[in-house]
């Protein structure tokens, strides 16, 4: 046997779901004996079989696994249940192995892969894919790329017609339909609480909760900047125009058509706009929101 | 070895792993500590808090990249993307040698971010020798490879694992990072004599030793470095030192991580068998 092929044949084996009871399944995926498939590389010793030595392995990639998706998810885990998300998470995994050399990314086609499998989004499935949405953004604004940010008076360039903006790359836009940014902050507070003093299940009762009281709320808009500032991520409520007109913006679009975009359908009354405009600029620019153009491909979004 | 071609020619004593609890502690109290070791893959991101703590450490300890999935035994080719990202820390950190593990992880594009056991035959020795010339080419500064813990072996090995060590380290010819808890958790899961593998290393290319601490279960040993180094492994590691000198020693501690000082107390034990070690080889060169 090659080493590739051993490889292969290992890998497909570890990579087998648990069972239940987090066991390794006795079948493999093609529907054999995972027994003969282990015993085929594997030498058993006096103490374990080849299936048995196969198989902390299999755990251990699955702990490994599911362990860094609620590290990364433990909103998204908060709004399914525990249970659910686990076995979203097999799901997931199963679909959308890790192809990257750190587990940053294994996240990365959540949403995604969600979009396309909306049964495991469970009763509140709005709900869920805005949290799922919320926690990829942290990801991205806590270690993603930091451009040169364009200082106030850069802004002042007079307007000509194809004067383009660019926003950092570790910004991330959404619009969203429940306050998932509160419910997130709400969740991990009580995760604080949780391992300082109250039992395990006082803690998950505490979440259900504060889950159960955002998911009875009627959807509306709302329109979030996500984003990095000394080295913290916050979260920043937009008003619909304004995240119009970002939107616009990271779309590569000359400012001039980003302030018609802006303001497309827009219920603000003409003569409040120019100085909502200035607000804004002012803001994003204080929070160093807007960069130079980044040169270097990596820092593109 | 202390000071060779496989270290970059360094004199490191007691080191400690660089992890997230610890952060503060070093950044405000600034203990004394001979070197940290990084997890490069933590550090290989764009921007943000994690590049921010390496720089302010960077400025006051020397740092050394350990890597965890650059997976040398995989049988596919390197990750070009990893490369570049590994090259351009190595630049920032100014690592003295890097090291990562003799194991596979990834096959066909998929990673299972594990450190998975080699069948130790002549084909993997030579295509894992390959790629850690082709790593050290890339980077510019000395790799030594780590030997793992293992639960499983393979009816395709035609060797021993410290044969193959060997062989993958004369091969590409590179320096050995020798984790002795390493050797004793593979020597009891595989009934073999962990003094065999000691005595085997070929000294000369050993550039920095693992420490570290593990858990036992009814039918195996799991490397889980979350407890203090227990003796029979402090005792190999006496055993190591005589072979190859006083060498840069570093301390895992990665899971129910103690306190800074309980982390550093424990590593600074091996201080001592150290100090014998140069005794013993400043005795022999005179
Ligand atoms: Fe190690």
């Amino acid at each position: 046997m090659k080493l590739v092929t051993l490889q292969r044949r290992m890998a497909r084996a570890v990579m087998t779901p648990l069972t239940r009871t987090e066991r390794m399944r006795p079948r493999t995926a093609a529907g054999g004996s995972m027994r003969a498939e282990a015993a085929t590389f594997i030498k058993p010793n006096d103490r374990l079989t080849s299936f048995e030595r196969l198989e902390i392995y299999n755990r251990q990639y699955w702990f490994r696994l599911l362990s860094s998706m609620i590290e990364d998810f433990a909103g998204l885990q908060a709004v399914l249940g525990s249970e659910r998300f686990e076995q979203l998470c097999y799901a997931y995994l199963t679909d959308c192995p890790s192809r990257s050399f750190t587990l940053r990314n294994l996240g990365s086609q959540l949403t995604t892969w969600l979009k396309k499998h909306p049964r495991w989004l469970g009763a509140q499935p709005v709900l869920a894919l805005d949290m799922c949405r919320l926690e990829w953004a942290h990801i991205e604004a806590f270690d993603g790329p930091e451009a040169p940010a364009l200082a106030p008076e850069d802004l002042a360039e007079p307007g000509r017609p194809d004067f383009r903006l660019h926003l950092q790359p570790h910004l991330q836009l959404l619009s969203l339909q429940y306050p998932v940014d509160d419910l997130a902050l709400a969740i991990n507070d009580s995760a604080g609480d949780n391992s300082a003093a109250a039992s395990n299940a006082v803690g998950e009762r505490r979440k259900q909760r504060r889950v159960q009281a955002v998911a009875r709320m009627k959807p509306r808009p709302i329109f979030l900047a996500v984003y990095r500032l000394e080295n913290s991520v916050y979260y920043r409520r937009l008003q619909r125009e304004e995240y119009a007109l970002l939107a616009a913006v990271r779309r590569g679009l000359p400012l001039e058509r980003c302030l018609v975009s802006a303001f497309r359908g827009s219920a603000m009354p003409a003569e409040d706009r120019p100085a909502a405009i200035e607000e804004w600029f002012h803001n994003l620019s204080l929070l160093g929101l807007f960069c130079r153009q980044p040169e270097d491909p990596d820092l593109r979004p | 070895m202390p000071a060779n071609r496989f270290n970059g020619f360094t004199d490191y004593g007691v080191g400690i792993g660089l992890r997230v609890p610890h952060y503060q502690h070093i950044l405000s109290r600034k203990p004394v500590v001979d070197w940290f070791e990084i997890i490069s893959e933590n550090y290989m991101i764009d921007g943000g808090r994690p590049l921010q703590v390496l720089d302010q450490i960077l400025d006051q300890y020397r740092v050394v990249q350990h890597g965890v999935s650059m997976y040398f035994g995989s049988a596919e080719k390197l990750n070009r993307e990893h490369l570049r990202r590994l090259k351009a820390l190595v630049k920032r950190t100014k690592t003295p040698w890097l090291s990562d593990h003799l194991c596979w992880g990834s096959v066909d594009g998929r990673y299972t971010h594990d450190l998975l056991p080699m069948p130790y035959t002549f084909e993997a020795a030579r295509i894992t020798a390959a790629k850690i010339r082709q790593v050290q080419d890339c980077v510019e500064v000395p790799v030594a490879v780590e030997n793992v813990s293992s639960y499983a072996e393979f009816h395709l090995s035609e060797m021993t694992e410290w044969e193959f060590l060997n062989e993958v380290a004369e091969g590409a010819d590179c320096g050995i990072l020798l984790d002795v808890n390493n050797i004793y958790v593979s020597s009891r899961n595989h009934s073999f004599d962990p003094y065999d593998y000691v005595n085997s290393v070929p000294a000369e290319r050993v550039a920095q030793i693992h420490i570290a601490g593990h858990s036992k279960y009814q039918k195996y040993i799991l490397d889980t470095h979350d407890h203090p180094v227990i003796d029979p492994v402090w005792k190999l590691y006496e055993r190591a030192l005589q072979r190859v000198g006083p060498t840069a020693t570093l301390l895992e501690w990665d899971d129910n991580i103690p306190s800074f000082d309980e982390v550093h107390g424990e590593a600074l034990k091996a201080t001592r068998f150290l100090a014998a070690a140069a005794t013993a080889a400043l005795a022999q060169a005179i």
